[in-house]
């Protein structure tokens, strides 16, 4: 039996669903959203590098690495904002944060 | 090749078995340890893949920057934890209907897929082979060349980020001494010495 592409995209696929998934569990919690985004990048990545082994194309390893910038950024930024709203409101609850409005 | 295949499967389940402790755990601490365990793992996938650049960028990248600042943050925040997790089964049925949909929908879409036979002219940089450059060395051939632009968009974005994180968590204190480098050195003797005349025996 020979590891295929459908394997990888098989494992992106729980691993994006997982993510996914982790949105609707911790919906309070603003830090394990913001990771579960963070698995849902990277089983996109997944996917990228496993079309450009198996296709032998290398650009999708270029967007990986684009996708792998987007995603060190989006962390950053939102994790600033969470310790700037912990500051204002002491808390981090997502129902908050509606709040921030007008 | 019966070690690839061991390989992948010991990863991938490793993989998938961390980043569920990572959406169930009690701890946010150890959700973000078994975040940076899924990414080594993922990372090892990349290896298998023959990605190996893109797979040392993962360790040091998210490994050495994103998961810390992750647990620099978790545990600089003093939140009741807690007191989030509540009416969390309240979301359980509906969180796994919608994620157990989207995955059969993946699948199906994974498992009746096919390349086209016409692919492989379609490819604007096939991989070379190894006898002429190794992973690291033609990724940065087309990244430097032809993909410059996007590589330079990267960077700007890493330094708006960077700017943006800095603007929002800078804050000023009142009342803490701060050097002002300027003004000491636009100081001169006529602003800074006094000359007095002192009359004897009077003081000032």
């Amino acid at each position: 039996m020979e590891i295929g592409l459908s394997h990888f995209l098989s494992v992106a696929a729980v691993l994006f669903t997982l993510g996914v998934f982790g949105i609707f569990l911790n919906r309070k919690n603003i830090i394990i959203i913001l990771m579960s985004v963070e698995l849902m990048l990277l089983a996109v990545n997944i996917n990228f590098v496993a079309f450009s082994a198996f296709l032998g194309d290398l650009v999708g390893q270029v967007f990986a690495l684009l996708v792998l910038t987007v995603a060190a950024a989006e962390a950053a930024i939102g994790l600033a904002i969470l310790v700037t709203f912990f500051r204002n409101r002491g808390s981090i609850a997502v129902e908050d944060v509606s709040q921030m409005k007008g | 090749m019966t070690l690839a295949i061991f390989f992948f499967y010991l990863l991938s389940a490793v993989l998938v078995a961390s980043a569920m402790m990572v959406i169930s755990s009690r701890n946010p601490v150890h959700s973000v340890l078994f975040l940076i365990l899924a990414f080594v793992n993922a990372a090892g996938l990349f290896v298998l893949l023959g990605a190996e650049f893109l797979a040392m960028i993962l360790i040091v990248v998210y490994v050495g920057a994103v998961a810390v600042l992750f647990l620099f943050v978790v545990m600089m925040l003093d939140v009741d934890f807690t007191e989030l997790r509540q009416g969390i089964l309240q979301y359980l049925p509906i969180g796994a209907l919608i994620g157990l949909v989207l995955l059969v929908e993946i699948l199906l879409v994974v498992g009746s897929w096919v390349v086209a036979p016409e692919v492989a002219a379609l490819r604007t940089t096939p991989t070379p082979t190894l006898a002429i450059a190794d992973n690291t060395a033609a990724l940065g051939r087309i990244l430097y060349t032809t993909y410059i632009y996007y590589f330079q968009a990267a960077g700007l974005v890493l330094l708006v980020a960077m700017v943006g994180a800095i603007v929002l968590t800078l804050r000023h204190k009142e009342g803490v001494k701060r050097q002002d480098v300027a003004a000491q050195i636009a100081r001169d003797p006529a602003t800074a010495i006094e000359v007095r005349k002192v009359p004897s025996r009077a003081g000032i």
